[in-house]
């Protein structure tokens, strides 16, 4: 049914449809709106049997949640940035023993400076702890890919991490079509535990293990994303043919025909960047997009694949490793290593700086014309970082750097936001 | 597996008296079957097998056995085992081996309490309320790196029985100091150097205090020395819902630096020369302690432990009276505090009569080896 309807509550709308047994929740913006709206249907008896479960922090969420999918349940819980790196020795591992877990991350930064707006330094903090991640460019597939995400995690044995951009998809109210309780239930079977705490058949879930098979165990968590990497495409076409829409998939192409300029980016700025491109297409430039909407595991081949006539790319990411750039860049620069493209990134959005169609477009038409540096960051404020260099070279004692960029901008800082 | 003790509920054993002869392991099998410890039963679950690798003589391995094992004949069999990283999980499970014949879930070290409650509200979700879950730790795990999970499932009440295995330090890295150490016990991190050697006096943290604190239903304390006394609390525990505490102090041979066959005797001396107040409370308030029978200066329990080398000359002389004083100040702190040798006379001592009601005992503030005790 076609709703006009916020992006947290079109999430909660459809987790409740895939009938977890068991939420936990812990506040923290901008994920809270989801909880909310689950916790008043459990409340409310509409969603049940399901426990929903108030607890003390963002580790113990992804705690019960452990203990709640090796008992057999189907768990469901969300967190944001500061609150993802709180639980991330239980993010791990809940992906080392292999339970099928789904979590909403509600995209966030990462403080000091604390910041609650939009950016992908969470995303790519947990890259690498065995999750899948997969990423929503609209509110209608952050919904959708709820369904998909429990799918794939139980037919995977992993869990599974859904990134919606805070507040730019979880607090926007779109069109959203959300299906009934019986499409989902054609879609998403009961879940089936490969692993269970069951007093009939005890068996021991955890041991340590040593050097003798330490590779192995981690191999074979490899394997299982490589797995994954099969079922997105396949869960994402019957998901196509249940409802009647298409959503999720590995990768999300845009423009590519005869494009040798190719914009890459993860989450909701596909939209800023692909109404840049209509315009440069419409100029006659020749530039196409490619949304990434599974990124762990990373669809090398095919991106290989959508890159394999393009002459430059450029990647946009709202996050960035400190002291050396791009992390989405890193993986698409591997797919086209044997060849001469250059692969530049472009860092915007950070702390949720917007991304605008004036800024990035002059950007794409440097990288069309091979003069974009290989790093840049998006309407950085050259003046503001100059003022904190110079002050940091004139006294010892220069004092905190936000603080101090925060005083030279003075009532401008407001008007960003 | 063999077919799990039965749930009945065993004979009362008000008015039975044992001697005093350390395990009550005699005085046990002079008993009606019935009223028989479960780890005297030929049935017993034995849900922590032999052939784990705790080391000789480990109070752990003991307070486990006894205590999953009393569950197990609680719930009939239907039990659910959430540990927490420490020596238990290692030695238990050097895989391709296990000594669990129980489910059993190891997650991290933190978490125990919280991967419970997931636990437990899963079997709710799915209707198998028959099925009980017991979470363990020791005392790193519970008083230190899981009190926050611990607090929180206390709070909410989650149908969970959480059991602390207090060796009083982190013995599994080495035998570091926790918030559980007691004041003058020389760990890797409390060196026996310095003019106080030795953890610090007034510091440290009184668990059963503070999750009797949380008005939880039910909080006990017990140690490895008393068998029919933990497997009674086992016991009770399991007769209630929501969220429950066994504190049980089991010596470790290796951290204490004490005789491996010395770890009932100084499980007992814990009690016995008041620093380790053996009780009950219910619902916030403190219901019954287990009296003092024989008393002990605090001395006759230091000595023996390499712990407290540093506080006796080599002929086993007090070298820091004043430290073994301050030991002393926080046991008959507790004695005072909880009633420990009130009512009753030493020599007419059984189960039921030996648990009294606390004179005037004051939860709030006291503690069982309250580190302010030592002024």
């Amino acid at each position: 049914m076609l709703q006009q309807i916020e992006g947290s509550r079109a999430v909660a709308e459809m987790v409740a449809l895939c009938r977890p047994e068991v939420v936990c929740a812990y506040p923290i913006s901008p994920q809270t709106h989801i909880i909310e709206a689950l916790g008043a249907k459990v409340k409310r008896g509409d969603l049940a049997p399901c426990e929903f479960i108030n607890v003390e922090s963002e580790f113990a969420a992804m705690s019960v949640a452990i203990g709640a999918s090796a008992t057999g349940a189907r768990v469901y819980t969300a967190t944001a940035s500061q609150g993802l790196l709180f639980m991330i020795e239980a993010v791990y591992n809940a992906a080392g023993l292999g339970l099928p877990v789904v979590m909403t991350l509600a995209n966030r930064a990462i403080g000091a400076p604390i910041n609650i707006w939009n950016d992908h330094s969470d995303a790519m903090a947990a890259r690498d702890t065995g999750w899948v991640q997969l990423f929503a460019e609209t509110n209608q597939e952050a919904a959708d890919l709820h369904a998909q995400a429990f799918r794939l995690a139980e037919a995977v044995s992993l869990p599974v991490m859904v990134c919606m951009d805070g507040f730019i998809l979880t607090h926007a109210i779109e069109r959203v079509d959300l299906p009934s309780q019986e499409q989902v239930d054609a879609f998403l079977p009961g879940y089936r535990p490969r692993q269970l705490l069951d007093p009939a058949e005890p068996v021991s879930i955890g041991a340590m293990v040593g050097p003798e098979a330490f590779t192995e165990v981690r191999y074979l968590a490899h394997v299982r994303q490589l797995e994954a990497l099969e079922r997105i495409p396949e869960i994402a076409a019957e998901f196509c043919g249940h409802f009647g829409r298409c959503s999720g998939g590995l990768l999300r192409p845009y423009r590519l025909d005869g494009a040798e300029l190719v914009v890459v980016a993860l989450g909701s700025v596909l939209g800023t960047i692909k109404d840049t491109v209509d315009a440069l297409r419409d100029e006659g430039a020749r530039v196409g997009v490619l949304g990434i909407t599974t990124f762990r595991p990373f669809p090398a081949e095919a991106v290989r694949a959508a890159l394999a006539d393009v002459r430059r790319v450029v990647v946009v990411e709202k996050a960035f490793s400190i002291g050396h750039g791009g992390v989405l860049t890193a993986d698409v620069a591997g797919t086209v290593s044997d060849r001469a493209v250059p692969v530049a990134t472009v860092v915007a959005g950070l702390g949720g700086r917007p991304i605008t169609r004036a800024s990035l477009r002059p950007v794409f038409q440097a990288a069309a014309a091979g003069r974009l540096e290989p790093l840049t960051f998006l309407d950085l404020d050259r003046e503001v970082v100059e003022r904190e260099l110079a002050r940091m070279a004139s006294r010892h004692r220069s004092g905190p750097t936000a603080e101090n960029v925060l005083r030279d901008l003075g009532a401008a800082g407001s008007k960003i936001l | 597996m063999t077919s799990p003790p039965s749930a009945d509920p065993p004979a009362s054993r008000e008015g039975v008296k044992f001697y005093q002869v350390g395990s009550f392991a005699a005085g046990n099998r002079l008993l009606d079957p019935a009223l028989r410890t479960v780890q005297a039963d030929e049935r017993r679950a034995n849900s922590l097998t032999s052939g784990h690798r705790a080391c000789q003589g480990c109070g752990e391995a003991l307070g486990a056995r006894y205590t999953l094992d009393a569950v197990m004949r609680a719930t009939g069999g239907q039990m659910v085992a959430v540990n927490a990283t420490g020596c238990l999980e290692v030695f238990s499970t050097p895989f391709p081996e296990t000594s669990w014949r129980v489910p059993w879930l190891h997650s991290l070290f933190g978490n125990a309490p919280a991967v419970a409650t997931g636990v437990a509200a899963a079997l709710r979700a799915q209707g198998r309320t028959d099925v009980r879950v017991v979470a363990q730790a020791g005392d790193g795990g519970t008083v230190d790196i899981g009190f926050g999970c611990l607090s929180g499932m206390f709070e909410r009440n989650d149908d969970v029985l959480f059991v602390c295995y207090d060796n009083e330090a982190y013995m599994n890295t080495g035998v570091q100091r926790s918030s559980a150490t007691p004041p003058a016990a020389r760990t890797a991190t409390t060196e026996a150097v310095g003019p106080q050697p030795g953890n610090p006096f007034g510091q440290g943290k009184n668990l059963p205090l503070l999750a009797i604190a949380h008005d939880i239903p039910y909080v006990a304390t017990a140690t490895v020395a008393d068998l029919h006394d933990l497997e009674a609390k086992v016991e009770r525990a399991m007769a209630v819902r929501g969220a429950r505490y066994l504190h049980v102090l089991v010596p470790c041979p290796l951290g204490w630096g004490s005789a491996p066959r010395d770890t009932v005797r100084l499980a007992r001396l814990a009690k016995e020369t008041g620093l380790f107040p053996v009780l009950e409370a219910e619902h916030g308030e403190v219901v019954r302690v287990s009296r003092i029978r024989h008393r002990q200066p605090v001395e006759e329990y230091l000595r023996p432990q390499g712990r407290y080398a540093h506080l006796f000359t080599a002929s086993g002389a007090p070298a820091r009276p004043d430290l073994i004083g301050g030991l002393q100040r926080i046991a008959d702190r507790n004695v005072r505090r909880f009633g420990l040798l009130d009512g009753g006379d030493d020599e007419d001592q059984g189960r039921g009569s030996g648990d009294r009601a606390p004179a005037g005992a004051d939860p709030a503030g006291a503690s069982p080896r309250s580190p302010t005790g030592a002024g």
